[in-house]
């Protein structure tokens, strides 16, 4: 029989993964902005729980990073976003939810295929810990591709960068160095994309970043 | 001896031809050929049938024909066997029902001597046992099948069907010519028994193989080589499209099976996912464009291009078992594939054969013009209900239990080592599921639109019930889906000599001589620990609705009253106010519409005031014909027009190439040497 | 006498689910009416319309045939004969090797191409409407369906649900995948049994019905086995998600008489949980549009399919 710490680590990277789909499932922003916060919440379990069983104090700190940046202060502040320019309800699929599903599950499958026979020196856990890393950052880069409104590519970068985090608390002795500028830098980025978004808005009255294509000529005289 | 008396059906085949050139044009002819046809088939039936359950040995024959130094070898070993009673029951059944159905034939020399020509065509390709004949039958049966297909020539889209099928026939034979050089090698070795005794080189039996699906699946209506179904098995005459649809294409399942599982020796896993994946899509693909036909003998012939799928999943799953040395998992799924063939060809058999009933009651061969008919054709209605309802996969029938064997076969595949087959496997068992559920909403619609509802035309409430032969025809086919399905233990033991000569392998032993409650439920391996029992299921299911109905009419109450139709109020006396073909399977399109199918849609709405009638046309392309078979067209178009030039040059530039090319050859020799 | 035991425990199962089939459909009206603040039927009211309408008489319209009059009774038995199949109370009965989980389904499924056909008999556009839905929202569910039957046959080593409530009964350990196959099979259950969000089993001349508007024609005795079987079906889902997901408390090797009142008491408390639990669901939803169906199913073939890649990976190298 498999050690109970096994099943916790399994249950809560599990949980990570099926809140990336679900985040490619839901089609009103405020809803998505909750899933996110609940990944943010799930990848800080995570974290501190690789913290007690790899008896690493330090991860600790990226776990309770994680859940008051990205569980708390980034959604809170994108729910503000979105109650200001009122775009609560749409989210504009480039293709149907249906068919990303299918695709999501694809690259789940995928990440599956690479990590598992890899490392068959390196632990199960880690291994495993490794292909649900992946799935979730493919799954984020897909978010960021399918949609069009710019708050759900913002989603979608922090939902990739969860992966990463995930991916990095499994591997044994991440420095804590890396993990601050790591987290300082989504800051960053956030801020930048949040700029962004009203800069958008003010311009072209949408914040469907196909808007920025048409400003380009790219999409030539398609409304 | 017993493939001389094979032999002798086939010559038996040919000489009812010969006769019937001669005496095809007096009125009586028809039924004789057809009768004569009928007691041919069934020799060879009860032939094959005997060798089958007897557990015979392979008995071969060599005649001083065909290519010097050759000859011409035939062999009768269990494989052929098991065919050779799928074919010949096909056979039976199609001059059956030809006995009366051919009498409506309008030109009775276009059918009659090519008929039993094309059986004797295909019972020779299964006792062939050298590559030479092997390709001389196949090709002798896609003549004699084509010729089938132009008997009625007016038509245009018969010429154009018939057009498709003479290039496709041709290029599957192609590959099948090229597959059999590959195997012989360079000593040219084109017996079957020397193909066996040498192993070709991973890379040049991978190769074959490519060249088997292409051949065998061209004709066995493998996407994306199948778009000459739906045109040529709907054009032929329909005792014709039933050989073809359930039968011919089993054929090509024979020689796919006798080249991978027989001649090319051990599999490497990686070809199974390529079968797979080709199966699985197959199976979607086909039930999803018979959804959409409105014709139903074009629909009839989609829905086989998904049994073959589901055919070729079985043999695919069969060869990764095999690969990997499971042997008794590749039992089960050969032995479900095998039992798919031989469901396949009986209710597609009985599907064609109610479609020409309708056919030939109403003339008509679109659903939008039907409807109604169960008061019309009430013995036509049971019996098509009966194979729609075999053909969906619905228990307790036959259908359902070579596909719940594919299922336990599935169910086995996460013990295979390799990874990616771990991932395929249940990926094509949920291809299958959809496609297995596509399949009853296919028929809820064909059967609803073409049996129930009201009269959509004339010619339909006029329609009157099929002859008795065409009947008789059709409740042998119906009974023998019922029994395969309520006692599909007797159907695997039959089979089971097939598995044990090509896998060292077979399913346990289903039936056993002492009575008692387990009896007829087919346990597959111990791996999978599942049982089905359907004529437990089936005896349930008659007592409770016995029961209940009895239960209701003693105790409750039996009054009925006829009334006009309510429709929630707003009843419409017009017919067209019924759900048609295509807005039954319209949310189906709007689904899988962007992904699958080449759908153009016109609709045009007259403004206000305008008295003129609204129109709407739908039209449904397969996106094969204009993302492969278009470019193909056009490149080998382009190439003809320069070739063409070749025609017209002078003689001395054609001694030149004549003289180039020799001088080339040398040079080539040279250098090799 | 063993055998006569056998045969009367399967008897008992056999009738068990159908006199308390009607019963669960009463609590789960009972339980929407009071989230709704209504005072609600009585929860023994479906054996009261069942048996008024059993009583009255059939009308039936002037061209239907045979397959019309016939259907009602081959669905019930279908469905009634599933239920039967399904382990409830105690595993291991005498026919319970006669069907798997796949079988079970399909036997359902033969029921529902009867319903289907039955409601393009006649001709009329709701029943055509009825009919094409039911079956694109089964074409749907079914690779969902069998993507839980995987995932639970991969744990279990089986499709016979006997031996799969036995192996886990004996506990299996903490499992996403399980979970993720629970998630896809209350999907499924729902849309199979046209509760909200798929269909509405309260509504009546709407354009939105799937199952109503395929036995609308429907009358008297013939329209009391369809409601008995739509009764039966919403049971078995129960049992069925006891059964695979919940299978504590069954009696297994054990056959005494204490152990069977024991699984007979869970098994009731079960289902009274799940009834009471499909209502306040179906509150907290709204109805879907039609074309948002594959998004519901998808998201269960989604769920059922991330359960067996799961499974994968949990279990390394298998």
């Amino acid at each position: 029989m498999r050690a109970l710490s096994f099943d916790i680590a399994h249950l809560l990277a599990g949980l990570m993964l099926v809140l990336s789909f679900l985040l490619l499932y839901q089609d009103r922003i405020t809803a998505m902005l909750n899933v996110f916060a609940m990944q943010a919440v799930a990848l800080s379990a995570s974290v501190a729980w690789q913290a007690v069983i790899q008896d690493a104090p330090h991860l600790l700190v990226t776990a309770a990073i994680a859940l008051v940046v990205k569980g708390i202060v980034i959604p809170t502040a994108l729910h503000r976003i979105v109650r200001k320019l009122g775009i609560h309800r749409e989210i504009e699929e480039v293709i149907g939810a249906g068919l990303t599903m299918l695709v999501g599950l694809g690259l789940v499958a995928l990440s599956i295929l690479l990590m598992l026979p890899v490392g068959e020196k390196v632990s199960i856990l880690v291994r495993e810990d490794l292909a649900f890393a992946l799935a979730v950052i493919l799954l984020g880069l897909l978010m960021m591709i399918t949609r069009r409104n710019a708050v759900t590519q913002i989603v979608g970068f922090m939902s990739l960068e969860n992966g990463l985090v995930l991916a990095a608390s499994g591997a044994k002795g991440m420095p804590l160095v890396v993990e601050f500028s790591v987290a300082f830098s989504v800051l960053i980025a956030f801020i930048v994309f949040g700029v962004f978004v009203f800069r958008i808005r003010e311009r072209f009255d949408s914040v469907d970043v196909s808007a920025l294509d048409r400003f380009r000529g790219e999409r030539g005289e398609q409304p | 001896m017993p493939v001389v008396v094979g032999l002798w059906c086939v010559a038996g085949f040919i000489a009812i031809a010969a006769v019937a050139i001669a005496i095809g044009r007096f009125s009586r002819a028809s039924a004789l050929i057809y009768g004569a046809s009928l007691l041919v088939s069934l020799a060879a039936l009860a032939f094959g049938l005997q060798h089958l359950i007897g557990a015979g040995f392979p008995d071969m024959v060599d005649y001083p024909l065909g290519v010097p130094g050759i000859g011409a070898h035939f062999r009768l070993d269990a494989l052929s066997a098991f065919f050779l009673v799928v074919i010949n029951l096909g056979g039976a059944a199609a001059s059956l029902y030809a006995i009366g159905y051919g009498r409506h034939e309008i030109a009775p020399l276009r059918v009659l001597p090519f008929f039993p020509a094309y059986l004797g065509g295909m019972n020779l390709v299964l006792l062939a046992d050298d590559a030479f004949s092997f390709l001389v039958a196949w090709e002798f049966m896609s003549l004699t099948s084509w010729a089938l297909v132009l008997a009625n020539h007016r038509a245009p889209e018969n010429v154009r069907a018939g057009y498709i099928y003479l290039v496709m026939a041709g290029f599957g034979t192609l590959s099948l010519l090229l597959a059999f050089g590959l195997l012989a090698g360079p000593d040219g070795s084109y017996a079957f028994e020397s193909i066996r005794a040498s192993h070709p080189v991973p890379f040049v039996a991978a190769l074959t193989l490519l060249l088997t699906l292409l051949g065998a699946g061209s004709k066995a209506g493998l996407v994306p080589l199948h778009v000459w179904l739906p045109l040529a098995h709907p054009a032929a005459p329909s005792h014709v499209s039933a050989l073809m649809s359930g039968v011919m294409t089993k054929v090509a399942v024979y020689g796919f099976i006798r080249i991978a599982f027989d001649l090319l020796g051990e599999p490497v896993w990686w070809w199974s996912l390529i079968v797979l994946a080709i199966g699985a899509i197959t199976a979607v693909i086909g039930i999803l464009y018979a959804l959409m036909q409105r014709d139903i003998k074009r629909l009839l012939a989609y829905s086989t291009v998904e049994n073959i799928g589901i055919v070729f999943i079985g043999l695919g799953l069969a060869l990764a078992f095999r690969a990997n040395k499971m042997e008794l998992p590749a039992a089960l799924a050969l032995t479900a594939a095998l039992f798919h063939v031989l469901n396949h060809s009986l209710y597609k058999s009985l599907l064609f054969f109610g479609a020409g009933a309708v056919l030939t009651a109403t003339g008509k061969r679109s659903l939008e013009d039907l409807g109604g008919l169960i008061h019309r054709m009430p013995n036509t209605a049971i019996v098509v209900l009966i194979g729609c309802a075999a053909i969906s996969a619905l228990p307790p029938l036959n259908g359902f239990v070579s596909e719940w064997m594919i299922f336990q076969a599935i169910l086995v595949g996460p013990q295979l080592p390799q990874w990616g087959l771990r991932f395929m496997v249940p990926t094509v068992g949920a291809l299958l599921a959809l496609s297995a559920a596509l399949t009853a909403a296919c028929f809820v619609k064909a059967y609803g639109v073409m049996f129930l509802g009201r009269p959509r035309t004339p010619a339909a409430e006029a329609a009157t019930d099929a002859d008795r032969f065409s009947l008789s025809a059709m409740f042998i086919l119906a009974a023998f889906c019922f029994c395969a399905g309520v006692l599909p233990g007797l159907v695997i033991d039959i089979l089971a000599p097939v598995a044990q000569s090509l896998l060292g392998a077979r399913m346990p032993v289903q039936v056993h001589l002492p009575f008692s409650l387990a009896w007829a439920s087919i346990l597959p391996i111990a791996e999978s620990r599942s049982s089905y029992n359907g004529f437990i299921i089936l005896a349930f299911l008659v007592i409770s609705g016995t029961f209940t109905a009895m239960f209701i009419h003693r105790f409750a109450t039996r009054a009925t009253r006829r009334s006009a139709i309510w429709d929630c109020g707003y009843p419409d006396p017009s017919v067209a106010t019924q759900y048609s073909s295509s807005s039954f399977v319209m949310p189906i399109r709007r689904v899988f519409g962007a992904t699958v199918f080449d759908v153009r849609r016109s609709l045009d709405m007259p403004r206000p005031g305008e008295t003129r009638p609204g129109s709407f046309h739908l039209k449904v392309w397969d996106p094969v014909w204009r993302y492969f078979y278009g470019p193909v067209a056009r490149l080998v178009l382009r190439s003809a027009t320069v070739l063409n030039q070749l025609q017209f040059l002078t003689i001395r530039r054609y001694l030149t190439l004549v003289f180039a090319t020799l001088i080339l050859l040398l040079m080539v020799v040279a250098a090799w040497r | 006498m063993a055998l006569m035991a056998e045969i009367a425990a399967q008897a008992v199962q056999m009738l068990l689910v159908l006199a308390i089939a009607p019963l669960m459909l009463g609590i789960t009206r009972k339980v929407k009416a009071r989230l709704l603040r209504r005072i609600g039927p009585p929860i023994w009211q479906p054996y009261l319309d069942l048996w008024k309408l059993m009583h009255k008489e059939a009308v039936l319209a002037h061209n239907a045939s045979w397959l019309y009059r016939t259907a009602p009774y081959l669905v019930f038995a279908a469905t009634w004969v599933a239920a039967a199949l399904v382990p409830t109370y105690a595993t291991n009965l005498m026919f319970s090797w006669s069907a798997d989980l796949i079988a079970i389904v399909a036997l359902l499924g033969t029921g529902r191409f009867a319903l289907a056909l039955a409601g393009m008999d006649v001709g009329t556009a709701f029943g055509g409407i009825g009919s094409s839905r039911e079956m694109l929202i089964a074409s749907l569910a079914e690779p969902a369906m069998l993507l839980v039957v995987f995932t639970v046959a991969l744990i279990a080593g089986t499709t016979q649900l006997s031996v799969i409530a036995e192996t886990f009964i004996g506990g299996v350990g903490v499992r996403v995948s399980l979970g993720l196959a629970l998630l896809a099979f209350v999907f499924i259950a729902v849309a199979e049994n046209a509760r909200i969000p798929i269909d509405n089993p309260a509504t009546h001349l709407e354009l939105t019905m799937v199952h109503e508007a395929m036995v609308l024609e429907y009358s008297g005795r013939h329209l009391a086995m369809i409601e008995a079987a739509a009764a039966l079906k919403l049971m078995l889902y129960f049992s069925l998600l006891a059964c695979l997901f919940f299978p504590f408390g069954m009696a297994t090797k054990d056959q005494s008489e204490i152990a069977l009142a024991i699984g007979l008491g869970s098994y009731l408390a079960k289902l009274v949980v799940l009834a009471a639990l499909l209502p306040i669901g179906e509150t907290a939803v709204a109805k879907m549009r039609v074309f948002r169906y594959p998004i519901f199913l998808g998201s269960a073939f989604a769920a059922a399919a991330l359960a067996v890649f799961l499974l994968f990976v949990s279990r390394g190298g298998l």
